[in-house]
């Protein structure tokens, strides 16, 4: 394991207490609302703040046991950290910016720059070598803030919201810039978001925080298609029922579900991708075992699709193309059926 | 300015340009009249004087030694009272603004006391070492950086004070030692407000007049900077003391453009 | 108001002066006219060695003429003689030696110029002359202050030097004689050189090391009136009484010479 870390700390609201551990080449992606206590858990990690009780090994040092009473600095730690707003330095140059580590730690200043030169032309920067960070567009000042980062071959990556200060516009591209570079770090990678997409994308595993304690740990798929919670899976857009399981039918509430799988039983959660929901303006015929009615209580935008919320028993999400909005001529109020094919939902024990 | 006065009044409530004029008066006029009183046809003979010579030699090296006192002692000074966390830092804050608030003289004063002959710790100097501060150019230096200092020592803590810490993280997650974070992010990040504020102590420095009569004397070549000089000379020749008094603001003001130039350059930035 | 006659003939004499002394008293109550001259203040612009004697010589002025109140500038003779040629609110000027005298007669500031005192000079040390000075010789191996030269004192001191034959380069050149006398009370100096009247002002905290009279520099004393600033009577009053008996005898008790 390059990062062994427990972490637990005091917030206004609740407690946080954080195991996490991360293998050298994989990314895990810390995932929660702000203020759950993630950015602090990073910091913790990089030294920068001290938990109230914490316990963390980066490939093999300990450099935080609250018990033993070790702290080591930042500077000690084999840590490179990304921040949000990437903290460039604004009176240096791109190269003195990603040789300054190197350079902070005795290396020559010939070979302090040779090494950055290297960096730079990983990330296919090196033109910039010469501009200020006040000259640089986000993407460019991200990519010079993570050669700096790695340029000190750190055990341990740390990123605080690597997309957060980017527009939307350039956010898709840098996104899936950051996943290549991500892959070929040597070390380990933990990065923080509040964006779902931004964990399913960049990280192998992912790491739910709710209220400070881990709700759920897993790789990308595995959340999104099994939310363990109402909040997970409003994170990820996904519907989500709760209900008994009996024979291939989940009662949830008044309303009754058909799944496929008839061997499970006991309390489960169904989860339903809004993609899978079909609208109709009558009570559709056919193989689909599942149908409900209801009115439309909202209608948004998603990139390029729609998101229908309606108000069935029980409430239900879909996602249309904005075609079929335009044919069903769907508005806020109107009548429609709602329909899911069995073998479209998953269902696990709660 | 090319407003047309039509837009001006429009823009302006009378009663506030009318007081703004008589402001611009008050300021202006008595400069305006030193200009026109200066005695420009005798101004090189004067310029090359001895006296003149050697007060304007005495100001320069005085002002810039005091101001280069102010910044070794007043950086690190400015750096504690931002950062250090040690109880007492607003006392030693309130210490640190008296001279401003002081009237020169008291300045001097204190000086007298602490440095003279006979001071509190001068009389340590003078018994033990033979080493006189008053009457001496040292002593002109010392009444410089006491009442320059505190000009460094607030613009700068105000500097450190906004700047973001977090550029400081940084440095110390790639591995920079305190003092390399000090040498190479911290100094490098505030230093236009080191500059103004050294200007500002240099200003103060060489208008100094009252601490520095009354603690180091008034000898020409050794403590007769230039304000002393024309204190002297207005008994003497008044329009001696026009020309150097002259000749002072002049440095003032090309000081004032210059940091003019550097105030417009770093709003554009 | 009435006037009471006696019960028969003419009012008592007492009678008749009661009416005319009122209506006098009324008249010259409008009038502002009084047996002396009217309530004034006047401001004195005198040399800086001046300073405490003149200070007895107001009061003792005060008590013969209750109703003038006298206000005092002290500084440098030059100085307070420059500021008298810029119009400064001074209605007599006293200072020490002619040459800042002279040029304010020359341009029609000042009349009535009297000769009121003499003064020569001494070497002021601190309180039992730590530094062992004995004379103006000595002075170049110790650490010493004088006027400045465009003062009386200063320039005193300065023709004194020469006279002696002894070079002149004191530590500083002070703004004026009493400015001089602080930093030898100090300590800050080893000497100072000042008047005689300024060393026995000082009482016992210094020391004078006197200057043999045939070596020493006499400076006299001159008092005049300013001209046109409207207290001229009582400024004229003031400057007749330093030559008084009275006046005199305050000088001399102050260590300075006649006339």
């Amino acid at each position: 394991m390059s990062l062994a870390a427990r972490i637990a700390m005091e917030r206004p609201d609740f407690t946080v207490d954080i195991t996490l551990d991360a293998a050298d080449g994989e990314v895990v992606g810390l995932l929660g609302p702000n203020g759950s206590g993630k950015s602090t858990t990073l910091r913790c990690l990089a030294g920068l703040e001290s938990p109230r009780s914490g316990n963390i090994i980066i490939s093999g040092t300990v450099v935080e046991d609250s018990s033993g009473g070790v702290d080591l600095a930042p500077a000690q730690r084999s840590v490179g950290y990304v921040f949000q707003d990437y903290l460039l330095f604004p009176h240096l140059t791109v190269l003195d910016n990603v040789a300054f580590g190197p350079r902070a730690r005795g290396v020559a200043k010939r070979d302090a720059e040779a090494a950055a030169q290297t960096w730079l032309e990983r990330f296919e920067i090196a033109d910039l070598a010469d501009r200020k960070p006040g000259q640089l567009s986000g993407g460019q000042a991200q990519r010079v803030a993570l050669a700096r980062a790695l340029v000190t071959d750190p055990d341990l990556l740390l990123l605080d919201e690597p997309l957060a200060a980017l527009d939307a516009g350039t956010r898709a591209s840098v996104r899936s810039v950051l996943r290549r570079h991500l892959s070929g770090v040597r070390g380990a990678v933990v990065l923080v978001t509040h964006d779902p997409l931004d964990a399913m994308v960049l990280a192998d595993r992912v790491v739910v925080l709710e209220q400070g304690q881990v709700v759920q740990v897993g790789t990308p798929a595995d959340v999104a298609r099994r939310p363990a919670s109402t909040y997970v899976a409003q994170l990820v857009g996904v519907n989500l029922l709760r209900g008994e399981a009996q024979d291939g039918l989940v009662s949830v509430g008044d309303a009754v579900v058909a799944v496929g799988d008839r061997r499970i039983a006991g309390p489960v959660i169904v989860a339903i991708r809004p993609e899978a929901i079909s609208v109709h303006h009558q009570r559709p015929e056919g193989s689909a075992r599942n149908t409900w009615p209801g009115r439309i209580t909202s209608l948004e935008a998603r990139g390029d699709l729609v998101r229908v919320e309606v108000d069935s028993v029980p409430p239900l999400a879909a996602i249309v193309t904005p075609g079929a909005v335009a044919e069903l001529a769907l508005h806020e109020g109107a009548e429609v059926w709602l329909s899911v094919k069995a073998v479209d939902l998953d269902v696990y024990p709660a | 300015m090319t407003s047309s006065p039509a837009r001006a009044r429009r823009v302006t409530p009378i009663p506030i340009g009318i007081l703004a004029a008589i402001a611009v008066a008050l300021l202006g006029i008595p400069l305006i009249g030193l200009v026109l009183r200066t005695p420009w046809s005798r101004l090189p003979d004067i310029l090359t004087s001895p006296v003149a010579t050697e007060a304007l030699r005495l100001s320069l090296l005085c002002s810039v030694a005091a101001t280069a006192v102010a910044i070794v002692l007043g950086i690190p000074l400015a750096w504690v009272l931002a950062r250090a966390k040690v109880p007492g830092v607003p006392v030693v804050r309130a210490l640190v603004t008296l001279p401003l608030v002081l009237p020169p003289v008291v300045g001097g004063v204190a000086l007298l006391i602490a440095f003279g002959r006979r001071g509190l710790v001068g009389q340590y100097l003078y018994d033990w070492f033979g080493v006189q501060l008053p009457f001496s150019t040292a002593g002109v230096i010392i009444a410089e950086a006491f009442v320059a200092m505190p000009f460094l020592v607030i613009t700068v803590e105000g500097a450190l004070r906004s700047a973001d810490p977090r550029f400081e993280e940084a440095a110390a997650t790639l591995g920079a030692s305190r003092w390399h974070i000090l040498r190479r992010v911290t100094l490098p990040l505030i230093a236009p407000a080191i500059v103004a504020g050294a200007v500002l102590a240099w200003a103060r420095a060489l208008g100094e007049f009252g601490a520095t009569i009354t603690f180091a004397g008034n000898l020409p070549g050794v403590t007769q900077t230039m304000p002393l000089a024309v204190y002297a000379a207005l008994d003497t020749d008044r329009e001696v003391a026009f020309a150097l008094s002259m000749i002072l603001l002049a440095v003032s003001l090309a000081v004032l453009i210059a940091l003019r130039d550097r105030y417009l350059r770093r709003g554009a930035s | 108001m009435t006037i009471r006659l006696g019960p028969v003939g003419r009012p008592s004499r007492a009678g008749r002066a009661l009416p005319l002394t009122l209506a006098l008293g009324l008249l010259c109550a409008v009038a502002g006219c009084t047996s002396s001259p009217p309530n004034s203040t006047i401001t004195v612009g005198a040399a800086a060695s001046l300073t405490d004697v003149f200070s007895d010589i107001a009061e003792a002025f005060t008590a013969a003429h209750p109703d003038t109140t006298v206000t005092f500038t002290f500084a440098g003779s030059s100085t307070i003689a420059e500021q008298v040629r810029q119009g400064a609110p001074i209605d007599a000027f006293a200072s020490a030696g002619t040459a800042p005298m002279s040029p304010l007669v020359g341009e029609g500031l000042v009349n009535g110029v009297v000769d009121f005192a003499t003064n020569s000079l001494q070497i002021a040390t601190p309180k039992n002359n730590p530094a062992r000075i004995q004379s103006l010789a000595d002075l170049p191996n110790a650490t010493y202050v004088v006027c400045q030269l465009e003062v009386p004192c200063g320039a005193a001191a300065s023709e004194l030097f020469a006279r002696n034959s002894v070079p002149l380069a004191p530590s500083s050149y002070e703004s004026d004689v009493r400015a001089v006398l602080t930093k030898v009370i100090a300590d800050e100096v080893d000497a100072g050189l000042v008047y005689v009247t300024d060393v026995l002002s000082a009482g016992g905290v210094v020391t004078g090391v006197d200057i043999p009279a045939e070596d020493n520099i006499t400076t006299t004393y001159q008092a005049a009136v300013v001209r046109d600033t409207g207290a001229s009577e009582a400024a004229t009053l003031f400057v007749e009484f330093l030559t008084t008996d009275e006046a005199q005898a305050i000088l001399a008790a102050a260590g300075f010479g006649a006339p």
